[in-house]
Formats: structure tokens, sequence, C-alpha cells
């Protein structure tokens, strides 16, 4: 196994620290998600709740990669912070070449309308716009103009192949098709990281295999995909799993690693 | 530009919630309806009290030289009336020292009046106003004839029998007959109509046309005034500075010819439209107070209202709140939406209240006596005031919604 490959998931902590690189310091430009010895604890009434306990990863451009894990062990904390929703107690995360665990709140949300493209498992559409408002959200944040959001919005739309679903409303569209706008508002932006919790949560096997396809078209243009499941065979359809226990990672291997393990 | 949006958001929202935000604004409503209708009324009554009712009783930028106001309005104490008794009456000698002593370009006429019995041939008798007036009255008050003439200057000099009747005095005595040339009598004495005063309207719902005029050396003085006295004296001069120096040659004159010592008050009023008003100025200041003041509690009410109506709409959107957070929308732009949609909320109402109120407004006018004139800087105080109380009700609302944290609001069941 080579080291300092993007496609050689580590396996090791110490191996994984070798590469995320020295605290304090910038990482390598290929990692796109670089987290050092992040640490996070809720206070839950009093008995401290230790959801990570120190999760080294680098993930690098146009990796398509899976966090695993059971309830409980840390995936959803691990998925807020690399989505810049929340802020980690200690250790560094740098996304895109800026420290952004620091960062204030403001910065933050500047930082997800930039850089991140969130897929929910619930889709988190607003139920009273349509379609193609929703995809316009983001660009209303980042403070583009009328006419190019519009112009924008109905691309992403099409590339999802939903543009004569552009006027309707969430409750009008059939899920699969509610996940495909979600992903059309994850995209419009040109984010650096399309993050996907538990995208096919809501939906039917079918429905399930559509988005995977989706997922897997993005990724081959050189999207660089996150995605947060329990299922494992929808984390087959990644290039690398990353399986979370207990707050830390516990493995970190290529598909066909995982897939042979599992038996898939 | 993100302020346009947040308007859009606010608009689409409430566009979708018509009812509830109609009881949102209600009280906000009310409160501009009561300040706008209340402003109308009272500056209607201000502006009729000003051309209409003062304005036919006493002509513009002129005076009257009298014993005592006329025109009372307000509080006037037992010592003042006591004074008022004990004053001297105008004396017809003071005409011409008063006149002798006035600017050039200033018209004065001498005027008493009192209410006696009046028969004709043709109506029951009635008592009617009975004017005697020098040369130069009717040139003061600018009335002219709809019938006949005016009274001539010789009938002036020789004080003959006839009189000049107005509208209504035509209308009793002469039903459907011309009065030009017929004759009324006035304790027997009989005057011949020689014209009929254009027709004045009336104020507050009393007409201006029972009246009718005759020359002041005629019979018909002695029945108005004991001999050798009159009413008062009209000065009229062409412009303001014009009427006040005018009213400072006439003090002068009548404090000389009473013998006043500096120390001494005037014993002797000069009447103006400002004087008779400034009672009514007075009235109308605390009015104005009363009308700002009563809408302010409505206000308050509405202010609360949308307030608790606002929290409610943040955790009813505490999931919108995280999903537009989420896509990066800052703290800012959340209070702002929050805070522009209880503004845009708030000022709807207002202008709701704006409309009412005009219509309030415009029905009192329509049933009563009562003017009622809608002033623009109200409808601008009313809606800004709305769009304040919104503003104001909205930040703390708008604040809890700013701080939400993304995660804990997106998980929130809806």
């Amino acid at each position: 196994m080579s080291q300092n490959t993007v496609e050689a998931p580590l396996g090791v902590t110490a191996e994984r620290m070798v590469v995320t690189g020295q605290h304090g310091s910038a990482p390598d430009p290929k990692w796109v998600i670089v987290t050092r010895g992040i640490k996070r604890e809720y206070d839950m009434g009093g008995e401290i709740v230790r959801a990570l306990r120190g999760v080294d990863v680098a993930i690098g451009r146009n990796e398509y990669v899976a966090i695993m894990g059971p309830s409980g062990s840390g995936k959803s904390t691990l998925m807020n912070i690399i989505g810049c929703l929340d802020t980690p107690n200690a250790g560094e995360y740098w996304l895109n070449g800026q420290l952004v665990s620091k960062m204030s709140d403001d910065a933050l949300a500047r930082v997800r309308n930039k850089e991140i493209g969130f897929v929910f498992q619930t889709f988190n559409l607003l139920p009273r716009a349509t379609a193609l408002h929703n995809v316009e959200l983001p660009l209303v944040y980042a403070g583009i103009s009328s006419d190019e959001r519009k112009r924008r919005a109905r691309e992403a739309l099409e590339k999802v192949q939903l543009a004569d679903r552009m006027d309707h409303r969430p409750n009008e569209l059939s899920g699969g098709q509610r996940q495909r706008v979600a992903i059309a508002r994850a995209l419009v932006n040109n984010p650096s990281i399309l993050l996907a919790d538990e995208p096919t949560g809501n939906l039917d096997s079918q429905t399930s295999e559509e988005i995977m396809r989706v997922f897997e078209s993005l990724a081959s243009t050189g999207q660089t995909v996150v995605m947060v499941t329990h299922e494992p065979d929808i984390a087959a359809h990644a290039r690398r799993v990353v399986v979370l226990r207990d707050g830390l990672i516990s493995t970190d291997e290529r598909r066909d690693a995982f897939t042979s393990r599992l038996g898939l | 530009m993100l302020f346009l949006q947040a308007v859009r958001i606010a608009w689409e929202t409430i566009r979708v919630q018509k009812l509830k935000s109609f009881f949102t604004v209600i009280g906000v409503t009310i409160g501009v309806t009561f300040l706008i209708a209340v402003v109308s009324i009272v500056s209607g009554m201000g502006r009729y009290m000003k051309d209409d009712l003062i304005g036919k009783l006493i002509a513009v930028n002129s005076f009257n030289l009298r014993k005592q106001p006329d025109i009372q309005m307000g509080d006037v104490t037992e010592a003042e009336r006591r004074d008022w008794r004990r004053r001297p009456r105008i004396q017809d000698t003071d005409v011409p020292a008063v006149a002798a002593g006035l600017p050039k370009d200033v018209l004065w006429a001498t005027e008493s009046s009192d209410n006696l019995n009046i028969e004709s041939q043709y109506g029951s008798p009635r008592r009617i106003q009975s004017i005697t007036v020098s040369e130069s009255w009717f040139d003061i008050k600018k009335w002219g004839v709809s019938k006949g003439r005016l009274i001539a200057p010789q009938e002036y000099q020789f004080g003959a029998p006839v009189v000049v009747i107005g509208q209504d005095v035509a209308d009793h005595f002469f039903p459907n007959l011309d009065p030009v040339g017929r004759q009324v009598r006035i304790q027997s004495i009989p005057y011949t109509v020689v014209g009929v005063v254009e027709k004045q309207g009336s104020a507050f719902g009393i007409s201006l046309d029972k009246f009718l005029v005759a020359p002041e050396k005629s019979p018909l003085n002695r029945w108005v005034n004991p001999h050798g006295v009159i009413d008062q004296m009209v000065i009229q001069s062409t412009d303001d500075v014009g009427m006040k120096e005018a009213m400072e040659a006439t003090r002068a004159v009548m404090r000389g010819r009473h013998h006043l010592h500096p120390s001494q008050r005037d014993d002797f009023t000069l009447e103006t439209a400002d004087s008779a008003l400034e009672f009514w100025n007075k009235m109308q200041s605390y009015l104005v107070i009363a009308g700002i003041a009563l809408p302010t509690v409505g206000l308050v009410v509405g202010a609360i209202v949308i307030m608790n109506i606002m929290l409610v709409a943040v955790s009813e959107r505490t999931r919108e709140i995280g999903i537009r957070k989420s896509l990066g929308a800052r703290r800012r732009d959340i209070l702002n939406q929050f805070l522009v949609e209880s503004a845009t909320l708030a000022t709807m109402g207002a202008m709701l209240g704006v409309a009412l109120g005009i219509g309030f407004a415009k029905l009192i006018s329509a049933v009563s006596p009562l003017p009622a004139a809608v002033e623009l800087w109200s409808v601008i105080v009313g809606v800004a005031v709305g769009a304040g109380v919104g503003l104001i009700a909205g930040v703390y609302p708008a604040s809890r919604a700013a701080l939400l944290d993304p995660i804990a609001a997106m998980r929130q069941e809806t």
C-alpha cells in the first residue's frame, strides 16, 4: 500500500497522521478535507458524551468516500463538522486550504455557501417554494443577481433531468425527484465537496439505485463526494469506505477491500 | 439585493397566510385608522373654523374694534366678564377720530346689529338679524348681490329706508317672488328691498343667509342701538402688515380717547380672525395630542401581538431557518428576513389603517356637519409608525431566529 496517493486509504492512525501533516500547518493542496485529531464532546444534561475522540482523515479531490458506522459511532457529528455546521472542541479541520475549525458563525455560513453542497436524508426542501426557487436559495445567499440565479438553477435542474418539474412544489414531486432537486441545489454553487447524509434513507431500493447512479456520474466527472450511510450496499458504491466506531476511525479502505471483506 | 429578496420572502409568507396576517396586524390597523381619522377630523374642523366660520364672520386682513370680544370660545372667567361689562361702549364720536388715525388704503365701516321682528305681507313675521352699516361695509365683506343692487352712496348719506337682504330672508318673506322693489316692515316702518346678497351657505349647520342690512343713518339704527353708540368698527387693510399697523394706530387713538395710563390695559377689543381662533388653536393642539396618544395604545397592543405571532412564526419555521443556514444564510440574513417580514406585515396593516381611517373620516363628514380633511403628514406618520412598530416588534423574534443552531433547527419535526 502506498501511503501518499489519494487512492491509498490508511488503516492505521499513525500512518494517517503522517498523511494529514503537522498541526498548525496548511496541508498538501491535493487534500480537500483534512482533519487532525478532531474531538467533539456534548454536554447532555451533565453527562459528557464524547462523540469524536480524535479523528484524523484526509480526503483528496475527486474522491468518492462513504463514512459508515453504527448509530452512536460519531458519523453524524463528523458529518456536521465536515459540513461546517458544527465546530470541534479540539483539533483542526482544513477545508480546501482554509482552517475552518476556528471560524466564526458568519464565516462558517460563507464556507457552507461556497464550498459545500448538502444532500439530506429528509431532502430539506422548503415546502412552499418551487423546485426552481429551492435550487436558487444558495445563490441568493451568495448575492447573485436574480437573472443569473434563475439561469444557473435551471441548468442545475436540467443536469438532474428535472427541467420539466421546475415549477412544482416539493409535495408535487416523488421522493426520488425531491432528492434530485436537493442534489441540484447542492451543486448549483459549484461546491468543493458534495456532502450527503443518508441520501437514500427515505427512498425505496429502486429509487436509491437511481440516486446512486446520479452520485456515480457526478463522481466520474470529478466531483468530490462524501456520503454518510449505515447501509453497506449503499456504501459499496463509493470508492473508499471509512468506518467509525466509538468516535474513532476503525477502518479506512478501498471499495474492493471493503466489498470483499463483507462479501458483497 | 438581499433586502429586496427579504421583502419578497415576507410578501410570499403573508400572501400564503392572509387571514392570519390580517389578525396579526389588526392592532396596528386600528391604531393607524384612529390616527388618520382623528387628525383628519380635527384638521378638517380647524380648516372649517378658519375658512368658513371665522372667515365669514371676520373678513380677511381685517379686525373689529369692539367693546368686548364677539366670538367667545373656551373659558372666560367671571372676572373677565365683569371687566367687559364695565367697559365704555364704542361711540359714534370715536369713529372719525379712529378713521383719521388710520393709514392710507385702509377701508373701514361701522356696524351695529340686533335681532328684530320683521314683517311682510307674503310671510309670517320672524326675528332676523338686522344690521346697520356705513359705506364700504359690503366692500370689506366682498359681498355681491344675486338680485338687485347694493345700497347706493346717496342712500347711506341720507339714511334712506332701504335694505339688502340675505337669501334665506328673501325666500321666507318673498316666496316665489322677486323681492327687489317690495317692502318689509320693521317696527311698522316700511323699508324697500333693493337687493339680495349672494348665498353664503352655512357654518356648523347654522345658515349665514339670515340677515338684513340697512344704512347706518336709516330709521332702523335706533332699534339696533342706543343713540350715539355702535357695536363695532370694521377695519380692513390690504395685507397682514398693513393690518398690524392699522391695529396699532387704532389702539393708540382709542387709548388716548379713553385716557388710559400706560400701565392700564386696553378697555376695548381689537378682534381679528386669529384672536377669535386662539381658543380653537389651543383646543386643536389638545385634540391632535389625544389623536396621537389614543392610537398609541392600539399600536402598543399591535406591537405585542406582532411580536407574539412572529415568535410563533419563528418556531413554526425553525426547520426552514435551519435549511437556510445550512445553505449559507448568515445570522444577519435570517435577522433581516424576519425583521423585514415583521415590518412588511405591520406596514401593510398600517396602509390598511390609512385606507380605513380616510374612509372613516369621509363617512363622518358625510353623515355629520363635521368636515374632514385628510392630512398628508398624518398618512406618512401613520405608515412610518406602522413600519417602525413592526420593526421593533420583530427585533426579539428575529434575533431568536438568527441565533438558532442549524443542526438542532433542521432536526426539528415539522
